[in-house]
């Protein structure tokens, strides 16, 4: 597999192409906004009805992620569900799936804004997770340091020749890395918006995903 | 006419300027003189808000005069909601409206009361509506009109068209005949090509050069259209021909991404006659009372000659006079063109396509607007559905199916039982769940597929005044600091504000970006017969001096299209490989053979970025050179995995995107909406890509086929042309453009092919990049070559 391989606060660390962190110091698989049950809470909410795929793929590629690291440990780095209810609402295969993909391995439920409070899952739930010199939680904070969350979804765009290429991304500085949203149903958020130019330092780098995940100066 | 009038359906076929909209309602007015009552008597529906404002005025004007007691009213999106409040309480006599907005009239609970003692339908410019999904979803619409009061009778006004029958067929409630009333054509129009002491240059669209002689033709006439194929031509044209006009004579420029405030005030400068000339596309074409025009000038190659003579017949809007018209090549290959489209015109040619079956999107749409109405019985609907003639032969099958997706979402997988649409009752009868949902079913009605467009104002310190609206994609190429056109004036980008495009007025004498995107121009499938005809003379004294030059240097560099041969010229420009294939098999044909192509040369490593397709030929670039054409044309090959190549391309991705929002899957994306970020957007793409792999069978991708289809050929017509050619390639390899390929460099309509070479062009970007910040690091060795992946 592709991966960009970078170091973060005295870590080495692979973006995948998927879009989830690996360490594989720690044996730890990362993974940030799920949203799983997406579909669901929308039809509740509005009536529109997408269609409801989308957690078996963010599921599929999960575990095809898992099965290519042999991850022992996983984080789940906040807005995993929706909302509380579409965690309940999950049908009886997607809970066998999640359980599968548990077994064995140190789960993690990293508590993020669509999914505060604990949900019925096997795992620890956390508000976040200090682990040698990084810190996993789901929004950034002012002063982060070694600091790695997700929440705004950042995506990037780079103009190439005759072609404007837009991609799901992770951000890095030397104090905070954000990682891209993992989920099938989620937007983005670019780059050059005023939240994400204010809390990364000048010399941030995007990484996009994709085949070969391409690492440039973050555009702001 | 009033001889005709209890006809059930009735079309008028009548030239423009021959007084056919007052014709149609002289029953009305008859009938209302003779028997004065109250309530909605006559109901009118043209395809633009500003023809049924216009309609509104002229027919007023002689009622009142007369002192007959008709109230007559225009209901449109311009309408205030007071209004149209009180419309429905209380109808007026003659009603004008718009498809979209009868549509909406008809999802009200009190439709039934609203319509009652409706006695006739008349649609205006119906061949405007005739050949699109807004004809397709008026016809549902009076097919319901036709249930609530039997008696209706339908009245048709339409130009010339090649097919009368065809859209007497849609008209008429299915299977009832429809008369036809045939019109005097009148005189035969006056059509020249605009001859100029400066020769049009070998490519390009804005046709520069003729500025002094348009400007001689515009001094001559009291008011002269100039027309162009898009809009951001028009811009440059108007910027252009304004640095010229020393005279200062009164021209205003007039396109649907103007300001509507800018736009009206143009509209009606021209009807006071302020104006000596008007830049401008197609919005112009139907409508407004063109009043003293006694020019036409078209820009470019006519694209439709059908359209090229809608239009010139509006000129000289006198019955008797013969309309006159010039046309401007904007480049040689246009000279060609122009000629083609004469030689048509002056055979009275007009092309077209036969439309297929009602489009089932279109279908689903209507089922939910019947719900917004309240209960209704799905045997009913189905038998009225069949009144229509586009969907005359819809199986229940079908229906069920559009019923289903209306329902549940008609997945295989049945998830939203707790949260579907429509509910079953007793017998055959649904409803609406929740009944709030008739709010988002109304906003979304309606077939016109708006590209998503962004607001453009003057920064707030400059006042804000509004400029117009660009599209988005475009808007997303913008850094600040770059200049664009756009209302005639050159301005800087400044930013993004609340999802408004900020900008500031610039004295650069060039923009720096002169582009809209804009979307491809439907065009003709007859004119390229004609063209190579053309190509095969021995000399071209019938041509200008020109370009019979420039069809003799394409003859010495390379070589002309020759028919019963293939030939492809491949050369380097803009740091690109590019491949034309002139195979003169019409539009739809070259947008397939580049779906096909594409698909092996991603296969055979030559990375291709893009296609694009005209009349003629289909050019391809990429990033490596095209050495033996042969292998691309070998059959297995071409079909082997097409039908995954085809479901991961943009071009499906595009019909889906417009299906789905007709059908209401999405919603559409309405700019209030997403300026309070109250609306959930998704990227159609990944729904796209979801189905695709999880439920290939969905109605929607199904619909998705079909719609795309319309604008492809059939495969085997391909294998046809595959197995024609085979052996009979002249492939050549040039140094540089050729003559003839150089106006295709510059088509609208390009479809992007995402494959191995945009991870090339990425990867090479972000070097780019790095190196520049001083961050290039040693990357390691690309390891196994990318693997083709639908959805990147």
């Amino acid at each position: 597999m592709n991966c960009h391989n970078f170091s973060f606060c005295d870590a080495a660390l692979k973006a995948m192409p998927s879009g989830a962190l690996w360490w594989p110091a720690e044996e730890l698989l990362c993974v940030s906004d799920l949203h799983l049950g997406k579909s669901e809470r929308v039809a509740r909410r509005s009536g529109q009805s997408l269609p409801p795929y989308e957690t078996r793929d963010t599921l599929t590629r999960l575990g095809s992620d898992l099965d290519a690291t042999n991850a022992r440990k996983v984080i789940c780095l906040g807005d995993s569900f929706d909302d509380l209810t579409a965690a309940q609402s999950l049908s009886e295969d997607e809970r066998l799936w999640i359980a599968r993909l548990q077994a064995g391995r140190h789960w993690i439920w990293i508590e993020g804004n669509h999914d505060p409070g604990p949900v019925e899952f096997a795992g620890e739930h956390l508000q976040q997770l200090t682990l040698q010199s990084l810190t996993f939680r789901h929004i950034a904070e002012t002063c982060g340091q070694g600091e790695v969350s997700g929440h705004y979804h950042p995506k990037v765009r780079v103009a190439t020749r005759g072609r404007l290429i837009s991609r799901p991304a992770f951000l890095v500085d030397a104090a905070r890395l954000i990682l891209p949203a993992y989920g099938t149903y989620t937007g983005g958020l670019t780059s050059d918006a005023a939240r994400l130019s204010q809390i990364m330092q000048p010399k941030a780098l995007a990484i996009l995903t994709g085949p070969r995940p391409t690492c440039v100066p973050m555009p702001r | 006419m009033l001889d005709r009038a209890d006809a059930a359906a009735l079309l008028l076929i009548a030239p423009t300027g021959g007084g056919k909209t007052l014709a149609g309602f002289l029953p009305t007015l008859v009938d209302l003189a003779e028997a004065p009552r109250d309530g909605l008597h006559t109901l009118y529906i043209s395809p633009l808000k500003a023809l049924a404002a216009d309609i509104r005025r002229n027919l007023t004007t002689p009622v009142t005069e007369i002192g007959l007691p008709i109230r007559i009213e225009d209901r449109t999106g311009d309408t205030p909601a007071s209004r149209k409040k009180r419309q429905r309480a209380d109808p007026p006599h003659i009603m004008l409206t718009t498809p979209e907005s009868l549509a909406l009239l008809t999802s009200y609970e009190d439709a039934p009361r609203i319509f009652q003692g409706l006695k006739r339908v008349v649609v205006d410019e119906i061949h405007a509506l005739a050949d699109s999904k807004r004809g397709d979803q008026l016809m549902l619409a009076l097919g319901r009109l036709q249930r609530l009061c039997p008696d209706l009778r339908r009245v048709g006004l339409s130009a010339t068209v090649e097919d009368p029958a065809a859209i007497a067929r849609q008209l008429a409630r299915h299977p009832d005949p429809c008369d036809i009333l045939m019109a005097d054509p009148g005189p035969a129009p006056d059509i020249a090509m605009l001859t100029t002491a400066e020769p049009p240059p070998w490519s390009g669209g804005n046709a520069a050069y003729a500025i002094p002689a348009v400007l001689t033709a515009v001094k001559a006439h009291k008011t002269t259209l100039i027309f162009h194929n898009t809009r951001a031509q028009a811009e440059i044209f108007f910027h252009n021909l304004w640095l010229a006009n020393d005279e200062g004579l009164p021209i205003g420029i007039h396109h649907g991404s103007l300001d509507r405030v800018q736009r009206e005030r143009v509209e009606a400068a021209m009807v006071r006659g302020d104006l000596r000339a008007i830049v401008c596309t197609g919005s112009l074409d139907l409508g407004i009372d063109w009043g003293d025009v006694d020019l036409v000038i078209q820009i470019g190659a006519p694209k439709n000659v059908k359209r090229l003579v809608q239009r010139i017949g509006r000129a000289n809007h006198r019955y008797n006079a013969p309309s006159k018209a010039l046309l401007v090549p904007a480049n040689r290959f246009e000279v060609v063109e122009c000629h083609a489209a004469l030689d048509a015109v002056r055979a009275g040619t007009l092309d077209g396509d036969p439309r297929g079956a009602g489009p089932r999107d279109v279908l689903c749409q209507h089922i939910l607007i019947t719900a917004c109405a309240g209960p209704f019985d799905a045997n009913a609907l189905y038998d009225e559905v069949r009144t229509v003639g586009a969907y005359a032969g819809l199986s229940r099958a079908a229906f069920d199916a559009c019923l289903d997706f209306c329902a549940t979402g008609g997945y295989a997988l049945r998830a939203y039982d707790q949260w579907q649409r429509l509910v079953q009752r007793p017998e055959d009868t649904w409803q609406l769940r929740d009944p709030r949902a008739t709010r988002q079913i109304r906003m979304n009605i309606g077939t016109i597929q708006d590209t998503d467009t962004l607001k453009v104002r003057l920064r707030r310190s400059r006042g804000g005044k509004p400029l117009g609206e660009i599209e988005e994609g475009f808007a997303a190429t913008l850094t600040p600091g770059d200049t664009f056109l756009i209302g005639g004036q050159i301005v800087r980008y400044e930013g993004l504000r609340d999802m408004t495009v900020e900008v500031s007025r610039n004295a650069a004498k060039k923009p720096k970006v002169a582009t809209f995107l804009g979307t491809k121009f439907a065009t003709s499938t007859q004119l390229s017969a004609r063209v190579i005809e053309i190509f095969q003379q021995d000399d071209w004294s019938d041509l200008p001096g020109h370009t019979a030059e420039w069809l003799g240097l394409q003859r010495s560099r390379s070589q002309l299209p020759k028919p019963g041969r293939l030939l492809i010229e491949s050369f380097p420009h803009d740091g690109r490989e590019q491949t034309v294939f002139y195979g003169f098999a019409g539009r739809n044909g070259h947008q397939t053979l580049g779906l096909l192509l594409t698909k092996r040369m991603e296969e055979m490593g030559l990375d291709p970025l893009g296609f694009v397709a005209t009349d003629y030929a289909t050019l391809i670039w990429g990033l490596k050179r095209l050495q033996d054409p042969a292998p691309l044309f070998d059959l297995a090959a071409l079909e082997d995995g097409m039908d995954t190549w085809l479901a991961g391309n943009a071009v499906m991705k595009r019909t889906f995107r417009a299906s789905a929002t007709i059908a209401g899957l999405i919603q559409r994306n309405t700019p209030s909406a997403r300026k309070t970020g109250r609306q959930a957007t998704f990227s159609s793409d990944i729904l796209y890509d979801t189905l695709q792999k999880y439920d290939p069978n969905h109605l929607l991708l199904q619909i998705t086929r079909e719609e795309a289809l319309r604008g492809l050929v059939d495969f085997g017509r391909i294998r046809e042309m595959a197995e024609r050619v085979a052996g009979r390639i002249d492939h050549l390899t040039l140094p540089r453009v050729s003559p003839l390929a150089a106006p295709m460099l510059l088509e609208m309509g390009r479809v992007p092919v995402k494959g191995a070479a945009e991870e090339k062009l990425l990867a090479e970007e972000a070097a780019r990049l790095m190196e520049t910040a001083g961050l290039a690091q040693i990357t390691p060795p690309p390891s196994d070559k990318p693997k083709w992946r639908v959805g990147w």
